[in-house]
């Protein structure tokens, strides 16, 4: 995989920016677009920006997005970066969070990571001390299952939620609920007793899938209902998990 | 003669009006039999022609446009004209207001204020009445308003303090979502607490109020003692407002010929002077003429008092004023959308603030013997002018534009301004986003704003607030319970209101 700029660059190869965003985190937040992601997910909302290289994305230097984000950071809660996914770019992500954390004007703004959770250790190691929350996708707690919704296997996606609980950076974990998927009952009660045993009060957002923005497939890909989707709910509570459905 | 006749009996034979609302109109028909107060020939033609406006206030003003009675110094003092002593406790607090209400007049012939709500009952909140009992008595006292005061310019305060009024306030206003009383939260970014503001913000989502109100800068322009009111309208407890007159900027831009710089130092001191001239007879006609503060019952009880009083002076359509000189300029940046024009907007504000200043005014020491300057929100019979400051409905740019916008315009409406801010649905999940805003436009020396929900039952016209429901069934039907959904259903066919852009401040999910 061949990424316009190396992976430890400061510059960004970025999708898109939006400069009010209240579904990106805690608040009204600024959130950036990463172009390219390691995973291929089936129900992916935003296809375009999976390819690392596609015709929309852009190169942009931090020092371009500070003056964005003064003009709107007394409206802000913070920043968030997505993708994507962000964690491809870590140089990118520590050059911005840094930045920010050091200008007296901005460092009162959080800095989110909005991610699918496969990096490694050491990169939220290293990402650590200019992270404020991370937002990891689970798309399947089955390992077959995830594999055949992304294309990988979730072993590292289950251990970034265990490794940002643990360090206090985990602010929610959201389940994509597909049906005939992912939403098998068992296999979502499973799903909250592991995510309640980590941490019994996690923020855990269920999302019902939406067709807007995916990719053709075969057999189509159904959108649950209200009732299917407050079925799930109920199957993933466990203990005092935090559940909202969306 | 005639003329009054043919529009009396279409009154009184208008099968859609209820019985109350033919009585107030009738009365308000004949106090245009009496003479105009006196103004000069200019002032007169700029009034016909639409240039300056009384707001129908009619020809011999009989009571000040907007009173706000000192309820605090009410309920410790009892009334000796309705005969109420101090009330004792929270149910004889209630039905003292109730009564109270049902006596205090202004333009629209209900109150417009009905005091801060929190500091009048906070001290019958005693700790043997449980939340349930509260939630239970308010509600009561809440049905009650909407029934019998039913004119969403019927307004309350609260804040900038937490208190157990405000949470229960926000408790019945979620559960009954009726359109009255509008209501006003005071926020002190030091003394109001997030959850709080997030408890406001919540019932925004399911009844378009409250309005949020700086409190640190209206306290600086008015003292502690002061409320928003009506369709938003800042001014003193105990005082008020005697008269709202208001310039159309739109139309003084078409009156100029010339450049910006001449419009700023000939034109439109002209019509500021002309505005100036109509608010100075109106006050003495109410003062001098009716002499409202000599015979009414309030003032001779202390509870206003006149030398709270001021005139508010409101001016609209900023926006086409100043698209209008931008293309004397030969530029066609547009307001909202263009710094140049924004600038513009900026330069025409200051002017009139400086000359609305430099204009003394009887019987004002309220405000510092000047009028109130005011973002007028608009009336039901204009067309194809936008209200006060504001943004074009439908040409608002992204909401951080917007905001940044309107932000410079605030410092000079001591009066209140009411920008009005659209949300995408998707904020109701996450209302902290909008906290966040708040606070953001307070940092950024905004007054006074309000949101409006996408997808929201409630819809605020030009200031006030309506149910669609309520405008289908006017369009319906042709009647309605509450007086200002009738006034919505103008301004609706108007301008298409309910149509305002949305501001994302998200993406779908």
């Amino acid at each position: 995989m061949s990424l316009d700029c190396p992976i430890g660059s400061s510059d960004g190869v970025v999708a898109e920016t939006i400069t009010f965003s209240n579904v990106d985190g805690p608040g009204n937040r600024f959130v950036v677009f990463l172009q390219g992601c390691n995973f291929d997910c089936i129900a992916c909302h935003n296809p375009q920006t999976i390819p690392v290289a596609s015709g929309a994305h852009f190169r942009a230097q931090v020092d371009d997005l500070l003056p964005r984000i003064r003009k709107a950071e007394p409206f802000l809660g913070g920043i968030t970066v997505s993708g994507g996914e962000a964690t491809m770019q870590p140089g990118f992500l520590m050059e911005l969070f840094s930045r920010v954390k050091a200008d007296p004007e901005l460092q009162r703004l959080t800095c989110f990571i909005d991610s699918n959770g496969s990096c490694t250790e050491e990169t939220w190691q290293h990402l650590a001390p200019v992270l404020d929350g991370a937002m990891i996708d689970l798309k399947c707690l089955d390992p077959e299952i995830h594999h055949r919704m992304t294309g990988h296997t979730n072993a590292s996606v289950l251990e970034s939620i265990e490794l940002l609980a643990y360090m206090r950076k985990l602010y929610e974990v959201r389940l994509l609920i597909l049906p005939g998927v992912n939403d098998d009952p068992a296999l979502l009660r499973r799903t909250g007793e592991w995510l309640a045993r980590i941490d019994p009060a996690m923020r855990v957002k269920i999302i019902g899938f939406r067709r807007h923005g995916v990719r053709h497939h075969e057999p189509p890909l159904m959108e649950p209902t209200p009732q299917e989707l407050a079925a799930a709910a109920e199957n993933v509570q466990v203990a005092e998990l935090n559940i909202c459905v969306i | 003669m005639h003329e009054f006749q043919v529009m009396a009996r279409s009154l009184v034979q208008d099968g859609t009006l209820a019985y109350d609302q033919k009585l107030r109109r009738l009365a308000a028909l004949a106090t245009e039999l009496l003479e105009y107060p006196a103004v000069s020939p200019e002032c007169r033609d700029a009034l016909d022609k639409r240039i300056i406006c009384d707001m129908f206030e009619g020809n011999a003003p009989f009571a000040a446009r907007y009173i706000l009675p000192d309820y605090e110094r009410a309920i410790r003092q009892g009334l000796r004209y309705l005969e109420m002593p101090p009330p004792q406790n929270l149910d004889d607090a209630l039905s003292f207001l109730q009564i109270m209400y049902a006596n205090v007049p202004s333009v629209t012939t209900y109150p417009v204020y009905l005091g801060d709500l929190d500091k009048v009952l906070e001290p019958f909140v005693t700790d043997d009445i449980d939340d349930e009992r509260l939630d239970a008595t308010l509600r009561r006292f809440w049905i009650a308003i909407d029934r019998m005061l039913p004119d969403a310019f019927v307004h309350l305060d609260l804040g900038p303090h937490d208190s157990r009024i405000a949470r229960s306030v926000f408790r019945v206003e979620r559960s009954l979502r009726q359109s009255v009383p509008n209501i006003s939260l005071k926020v002190d970014p030091v003394v109001t607490p997030d959850d709080l503001v997030e408890d406001a913000v919540r019932t925004v989502f399911e009844t378009g109020k409250p309005h949020f109100v700086n409190h640190p800068m209206m306290a600086a322009d008015h003292g502690e003692h002061y409320a928003a009111v009506s369709c938003y309208n800042a001014l003193k407890i105990g005082g008020g407002a005697h008269t709202l007159v208001r310039l159309n900027l739109k139309e003084v831009a078409l009156c100029h010929d010339g450049t910006v710089d001449q419009f700023l130092t000939t034109t439109l001191p002209h019509f500021v002077e002309l505005t100036a001239e109509l608010a100075e007879a109106r006050i003495r006609s109410l003062v001098e003429e009716q002499r409202f503060f000599e015979t009414h019952w309030l003032a001779l009880e202390g509870l206003i008092d006149i030398h709270a009083f001021a005139a508010m002076f409101g001016i609209f359509g900023l926006a086409e004023c100043v698209n209008t000189l931008m293309a004397y300029e030969g530029l066609d940046g547009r307001y909202g959308h263009d710094d140049t024009a924004n600038a513009l907007a900026v330069r025409v504000v200051q002017r009139v603030a400086q000359l609305v200043d430099d204009r003394p005014m009887p019987y004002s020491e309220g405000g510092d013997g000047r009028c109130y300057l005011h973002s007028q929100s608009g009336i039901d019979s204009d067309h194809e002018v936008t209200a006060g400051t504001r943004i074009p409905v439908g040409e608002e740019p992204d909401l951080l534009q917007h905001l940044l916008t309107c932000a410079p315009h605030h410092q000079y409406f001591t009066a209140g301004i009411s920008d009005i801010f659209h949300m995408d649905d998707t904020a109701v999940r996450n209302p902290q986003a909008v906290v966040d805003i708040i606070r953001g436009a307070f940092r950024q020396g905004m007054r006074d704003f309000t949101f409006n929900l996408n997808s929201n039952e409630f819809v605020r016209i030009t200031g006030y607030l309506v149910r669609k429901s309520d405008l289908a069934a006017i369009a319906a039907s042709g009647s309605a319970r509450h007086g200002s959904d009738r006034l919505a259903a103008g301004s609706e066919n108007s301008f298409h209101l309910t149509q305002r852009s949305v501001k994302r401040i998200g993406r779908g999910e």
